[in-house]
Formats: C-alpha cells, structure tokens, sequence
C-alpha cells in the first residue's frame, strides 16, 4: 500500500492547526501512551532487535527500551516546568516594559531514523517532539525491518494518529516526504543522506537537524587502571551493537611502550566477555546487512592492513558475524582509518608520546564523542580544552550518551 | 536502608553511571561566514560579528553589495580596528557570495530574503555547515478601538515611526500592513494622516528615508499601480523615482489577493485591512505564513492572551513596535516562512557556541553487570538499577533473589 505523503502531512497540519497537541493533558497523554507500550511489549521490542540486529537482550534492553522510557519519565517530570514561560528581564531602553520567552510548538515535524538502535533512535526524538506538543511523522530505517513494522503497528495502536504517524519504506517514500514541507527535520544517518536531507528542506527554508557520526577516537594513556579500561573500551565498542554506534570508539591512539600491554589487557578481557570462539557467542550482534558486512571486510581485507591485524579477524558471511578484530599501525591513508568504521575492527595507532594523540585527532574531522583514559590532570585538561568532538568523556566511553540523562 | 543508599548514589544518576561527573563546556565553533544586508548594513552586520567574536570564532564578513559606502567603510574600519588575520571583511556582489558559499565553514549566518536564504541552505548542505537565515515577512499590528486620546496618540505614532520612521519600511520587523475593525478604521486612519503630518512634515523628501535602489523602487510602484489597488489609496501615493523616494501611502482595504497584500512590502506603503470583529484578526494572521514579528496595539488582556497563544511568530510586542531589537535579553530570530536561529545578547553567543559536554568517571568502582557475557542475573540487577531498587540488587547479588 503506497502512503500518500502529501494526504499524512495535510492531517497532520490539520491537527495541529485545532491545537489539540498544544495542551498539556494531550503530551501528558501521549508520553504515558509510549512508556506502556514499551512496557507492554518488551518481549516483542526485544525479539525485533534480534531479528534485526541479533542484538543481545542485555543491550535491547539497556540501550534501547530502558533508556527510553528514562526520557519519556524526565519530560513527564519536568514538562510543566518545560511548558511555563521564561521572565525575561529588561532594561532600561525600554522601560517601562516586561516581557517573557514563550516555549511553543513548530508544528508538524519529520523524524528520520536509522538501523543501529532502531527503537531508541526513533522514539527519542518522537519524546522530544511530542513534549515540545508537536505533531510527528517517524519514518523507520528499513534497514530494520522488524523493528521498522513493530514501531507501525504499536505507535498506531497506542499513540494519537491523528498526530502521530509512522510512514515506513525505503528510498522513494523518503524522497516522496523530503519534498513536503515541514517545520522541522530530524535526521539521523550518514553524512551522505544528510547532505540529501539538507538539499531538499533549503527548498523549503525547513531547519534541520542532523545526528551523524564520525570516527571517534579513545586516547589510552599509561599508569591507569587498564583492566577498568578495557572492559569500558570493549563495553563502548563491542558490546554496543557490535561496534555499529554513532558513539563506538573507532580507534585507540596510545603510546608505542604501551601498545601491547593494551593489546593483551584487550585480548584477555575479549575473551572473558565472548569467550574463545566469539562468532559464536550469542552476546554479540550481528552486522546488520551483507551490504555493510561487504564494506566491513573490504576495510578488513586491504592488503595495506590486513597484515596488521593482531587479533580476531574471523569471519562468517552466512550469519552476517565478523569477530572482534584488533589492528596495530595500520598506514594513516587506509581506507579504514579515512572512514566511520561502523563494526568490530579496532586499529590502535601508536605516537612517541601521549600528548601527540591530540595531532592525530586534529588532523582528522570533528568526531562525535571522543574518549580518553588517563589520571593525569594535566592531559585531561589539555585534552578538554583542544579537542573539539559531539561530546567527550574522560575514563569510559559512550556513556555519556546512554545513561547521563542531562546531557 | 534504600534512604541510605539513594543518598550514597545520587539518586538522580542511574546506579550505572555512579561515580561520575559531567559538565557543559562552550567551545567556538571556528569559522563562520555573516552575509549581511542592506537596509541596516552596519547593525546585522555587526550584530552577529559581535557574537561570533565573543564565542571566540573567527569571521568571514561579507556586507551587502547594495550598501556600498557602508560595506566600505565596514571594511576599512574593520581591518584597522580588528585583529585582520582572525577577522575579515570581503567585499561583492552575487559571484563573490557564490564563491564564499562554496568555501567549508562552521556556521554560515544569513540575513536577507527567503530566495537567497534558499540558495545559501543549498550550498551549506554540501559541507553539512549549520546555518542560520534571519529572514522578514509580512509583519501584522493589530490595532484595537482605543478609547483613550492618550492611548490614540502613542500608539498612532508608534506605528508611524515602525513603518514610515524606520528606514522607510524597509526593515524586516517594520509594520508591514494594519489590521482595525470597521467601526475605528475612519478615526485610526484620521489619526494617521495628522500624525504623518507632524512628525514627516508638509515635504516627507526631506525626511523619509530613501529607498535603496531603482529596482526597488519601481518594484514598490509596481505594488501601487494595480488599478483595484490605487483606488484604494487614502494618502500619498506619490513618488519619484529618480530620487528614489516613496511617500508614505495608506490604503485602505487593497483586494486581499493583490500583491501588496501577498508580498512582504519592505517600503512606505502601509495597507490599513478592516475586519468586523477585533478578534477576527487572529483567524487573519492564522491563515497566513509566519512572520517575524506580530504587534498589536490594546489594553483588552483577553486579545492579548488569545493573540499569544493561538498565532505563532518569531516574537510578539504589546504596545509598541521594533523596539524587541534592543532588548538583548530577548531572543531575535523567526520561524517559519521567517526564518530559524536566534541572536543578540548572549543568545549571539550561543548562536556560535557549540556546548560541549564532559563526562568524567573515575576508575574506582567499575560495576560488572555492565559488561558480557550476559546472563540473567545481570539483567535482573540493571533491571533493580534502572528502577533505583538498590535494595533489590543487594539481593540478587546476594544471591537472595533469584530472577
């Protein structure tokens, strides 16, 4: 059945128009609606991202159901607070006056969603739109199709739809809702769809947002606790969706007196957490499509850097599964080290001191989360102050994203 | 017991990310590119520039080609005052801007018309740059039946000066066209006419700003020149093109589909539209794009509730007009049809700011249900964590409670 985008957005307009979605009780609503649904059907939630993804219970659960729900309990919290206008003070230019900021909604808002965390990064920006009493089109990544027809079926029967739809498909439905107009679009993807998202809402004046990646570095200095390190280098890489995170460390950068005690402490703590035959390991999502685990092996396969591979490195194409692959020193030019890696190889690349990381990183774009392990005060605040990233956090990694609610 | 340990682990972090630390830091962006415009060529110029610096950016400004002594002066005083290897002024037209545009920046803030603002998102979208459009429309003031002479009075004026007063017209937060009911239209129009009077004198030449240029000129004639629209004309309606100069002209009740009802005006031609009710000039600006900015001129609270909360613009003045540019405690900037991004005060700052935030962990606890394999019991305790049940993972850990 072809959705007419056009007919969606008119509705949409309509409902917002009649001001239904402004009012409290109605984002009140709407916000308890996802939290039950989310509640009612974590089995389902759970078996999608399998389905999709093979992703762990442990990691449907903690990445993706829990911390939504976290965000639809915070805007229920604070949404009173949210709503209610802002005094603004004013000067005397313009006494006498008064005057106050007054929060309200954009109107009809576009989500596009991605395949990774299919249900958090759907639903957190619906919070978020919802709270701010907006009306919603969603528009899952077809990439995931379990999660893409679960997110239809239940938003349908729990959410408001005449202001709250989901359109799914792939390409042309895309294009077909990029050409409406909208008040606002929230992307998040690639940079390569981005660019297509950014050309057709200029058409319309439509102000964008758009949640990329990048390749986000983990500085790994000496004298800390590298057991802690590790599981927090692999808990933000492997244990994420099998490195398939806007947020994953791509590569480490330590130094050369201290890369293999990092490459053991890796090596031992990989098979504390999968064990010995990691293909097998039910604990490990899978790469996501053949199309993905074709590029992931071309980066693998380079002959520049397959010889640099010093652990891992298996491979099954049937069940979609690459191991944790560690490389060390691959060349600066290889492909793997020019692009958002998005899976299980993690090149370490090593400098003469550890104050040199800083270069390496500056000479390459702005990540979206960059990572450093360290006591020493001094490199943290050198390290704050000269590297520029979506966010950074200082001894762990991703978690900054997942659990701290206020950032 | 679960007293204790909510105060021991805070009980607005989850269990997980205990201990931790986490802060906001504002970073400059790098560099950015202001386009400025013609009709306040050293305010939006400056204005912005003022922020980026502040943010600690450094700036690309290119000032309109329409403004040519201001776009000159801007530059030489900007290159002899400021530090010209971190802040610099490139003077041009059309293919200058079109080279700039192709040029990777950290933000690009556009100040001009939704065609262009069209053409700068379509070369940003290339490099990602995030961009800012401060844009105009056809900014309403609603003008309620005062009762008071002294209340007809400032409110008279205050029109005056945000439309004939104020470069003209040819300001994106001007008066763009009136709205009155029917029965005070004549006595407000009376009023007009006395004040323009006053405050312009008997030779407006002398004291109305110019407008900027022949194409604009003949552009605001060409609104006046529609014959259903010039029988409309209560006062002015003439001009000189070669001076460059248009007087101020009311009309009342120009057909609603005429360009001058349909076009931001941007000039000295002030559209009087008359409605039965006051209140139906709500459903009036509904129906319409949003502009930057919605006045309107009463005392009756009930309007100004319901003119709030039922319209949406970039900003909404009581009483007055043009003057929320000067409150720097107010976010300036549109939505919608006029545009998107904020400014002035510190709102500039931000405008250029990305805020970075910091997470800090120490390496002292380190919780193992975080990490695989996994297994029941793990799930159980993040379960009790995410529900800040600390009791209830002493107990699974204990081996008290089984999942």
């Amino acid at each position: 059945m072809v959705v007419d985008v056009a007919e969606v957005v008119t509705e949409l307009k309509a409902t917002y128009t009649s001001g239904k979605t402004k009012s409290y009780e109605w984002r009140e609503s709407q916000l308890k609606a996802l939290i039950k649904m989310a509640n009612d059907h974590e089995k389902e939630i759970i078996e999608a991202l399998r389905s999709d993804l093979n992703k762990p219970e442990f990691e449907a659960f903690v990445h993706e159901i829990s911390t939504v729900k976290s965000s639809c309990k915070l805007a229920l919290k604070e949404l009173r607070r949210w709503m209610s206008p802002e005094k603004a003070k004013t000067s005397s230019t313009t006494f006498p006056s008064s005057a106050e900021i007054v929060s309200e909604p954009l109107g009809v808002i576009l989500i596009i969603s991605t395949w990774n965390y299919p249900f958090l990064l759907s639903l957190d920006p619906v919070v978020g739109a919802i709270a701010a009493g907006n009306a919603v089109v969603l528009k899952p990544s077809e990439i995931a199709p379990a999660t893409s027809l679960l997110l239809s079926k239940l938003l349908g029967e729990y959410m408001d739809s005449s202001a709250v739809k989901v359109v799914e498909g792939a390409v042309p439905e895309t294009t077909a809702l990029l050409e409406q107009n909208w008040d606002k679009i929230f992307y998040t993807g690639n940079g390569k769809v981005g660019r297509i998202v950014l050309a057709a809402a200029a058409k319309h004046l439509t102000p964008v947002i758009l949640e990329l990646g990048g390749k986000s570095p983990v500085v790994v200095d000496e004298n800390i606790n590298l057991e802690v390190a590790t599981r927090r280098i692999i808990g933000g890489k492997w244990a994420s969706n099998c490195g398939q995170t806007c947020v994953s460390p791509d590569y480490v950068i330590t130094t050369k007196a201290f890369a293999s005690k990092l490459i053991d402490a890796l090596i031992s703590e990989l098979e504390k957490f999968y064990g010995n035959e990691p293909l097998k390991s039910l604990d490990l999502s899978r790469i996501v499509n053949s199309s993905h685990f074709n590029r992931l092996t071309k980066l693998m396969d380079d002959e520049k850097v397959f010889g640099k591979i010093v652990h891992g490195g298996q491979q099954d194409k049937t069940n979609l599964r690459i191991a944790p692959t560690i490389l060390l020193d691959v060349p600066e030019d290889s492909m793997i080290m020019n692009e958002e890696i998005f899976g299980p190889l993690l090149p370490i690349i090593t400098v003469g001191k550890i104050e040199d990381s800083i270069n390496v990183i500056h000479a390459r774009e702005k990540p979206l989360a960059a990572y450093l392990f360290t006591n020493d005060k001094k490199l943290m605040d050198v390290f704050v102050g000269s590297v520029s990233a979506g966010g950074l956090c200082i001894n762990d990694t991703t978690l900054h994203v997942i659990v701290l609610p206020g950032l | 017991m679960n007293y204790l340990l909510s105060w021991i682990f805070q009980a607005d972090l989850p269990v997980a990310a205990f201990p931790s630390r986490a802060e906001l830091v504002p970073e400059p962006l790098g560099v950015i590119l202001v386009i400025s415009c013609w009709n306040f060529p050293f305010g939006v110029s400056l204005e912005p520039l003022i922020g980026a610096i502040a943010a600690g950016n450094t700036v690309v400004l290119k000032p309109s080609e329409l403004a040519p002594a201001s776009s000159s002066v801007l530059a030489n005083t900007i290159h002899t005052y400021l530090d010209n290897k971190a802040i610099k002024v490139i003077q041009g037209g059309p293919s200058i801007g079109e080279k700039l545009l192709q040029q990777k920046w950290d933000k690009i803030f556009f100040t001009g018309s939704a065609k262009v603002a069209r053409i700068v998102m379509t070369a940003a979208a290339i490099n990602l740059t995030p961009v800012a459009v401060e844009l105009g429309g056809k900014c309403p003031a609603i003008v309620d039946s005062l009762s008071s002479s002294w209340d007809k009075e400032i409110a008279t004026k205050r029109i005056l000066a945000a439309k004939f007063g104020t470069c003209a017209g040819q300001a994106c937060i001007a008066i763009d066209y009136i709205l009155v009911e029917k029965k005070f239209s004549t006595t407000l129009v009376k009023l007009l006419k006395a004040y323009i009077l006053s405050m312009f004198g008997e030779i407006p030449k002398e004291s109305v700003g110019r407008i900027i240029n022949k194409n604009h000129c003949s552009r605001l004639r060409k609104l006046l020149d529609e014959p259903s629209v010039k029988a409309t004309i209560v006062h002015g309606g003439s001009y000189d093109e070669d001076a460059l100069f248009m007087e101020p002209t009311l009309l009342v009740d120009p057909p609603l589909k005429s360009e001058i009802m349909t076009e931001e005006i941007f000039g000295p031609l002030l559209p009087i539209i008359t409605v039965e009710k006051i209140e139906d000039s709500i459903e009036f600006i509904k129906s319409r794009p949003r502009a930057l900015a919605i006045y309107a001129f009463t005392n009756n609270e009930t309007l100004k509730k319901k003119l709030a909360s039922e319209t949406s613009s970039g900003s909404v003045i009581f009483n007055d007009a043009i003057i929320q540019y000067i409150a720097d405690s107010l976010p300036f900037g549109g939505v919608g049809e006029s545009g998107f991004g904020r400014y002035h005060g510190k709102f500039s700052f931000d405008m250029f700011t990305h805020e970075k935030p910091v997470a800090r962990r120490s390496f002292l606890t380190d919780f193992w249900f975080r990490y695989p394999p996994w297994n029941d019991q793990k799930l159980q305790i993040f379960k009790s964590a995410y529900r800040f049940n600390y009791f209830e993972i002493i107990l699974i850990i204990l081996g008290l409670k089984k999942s």
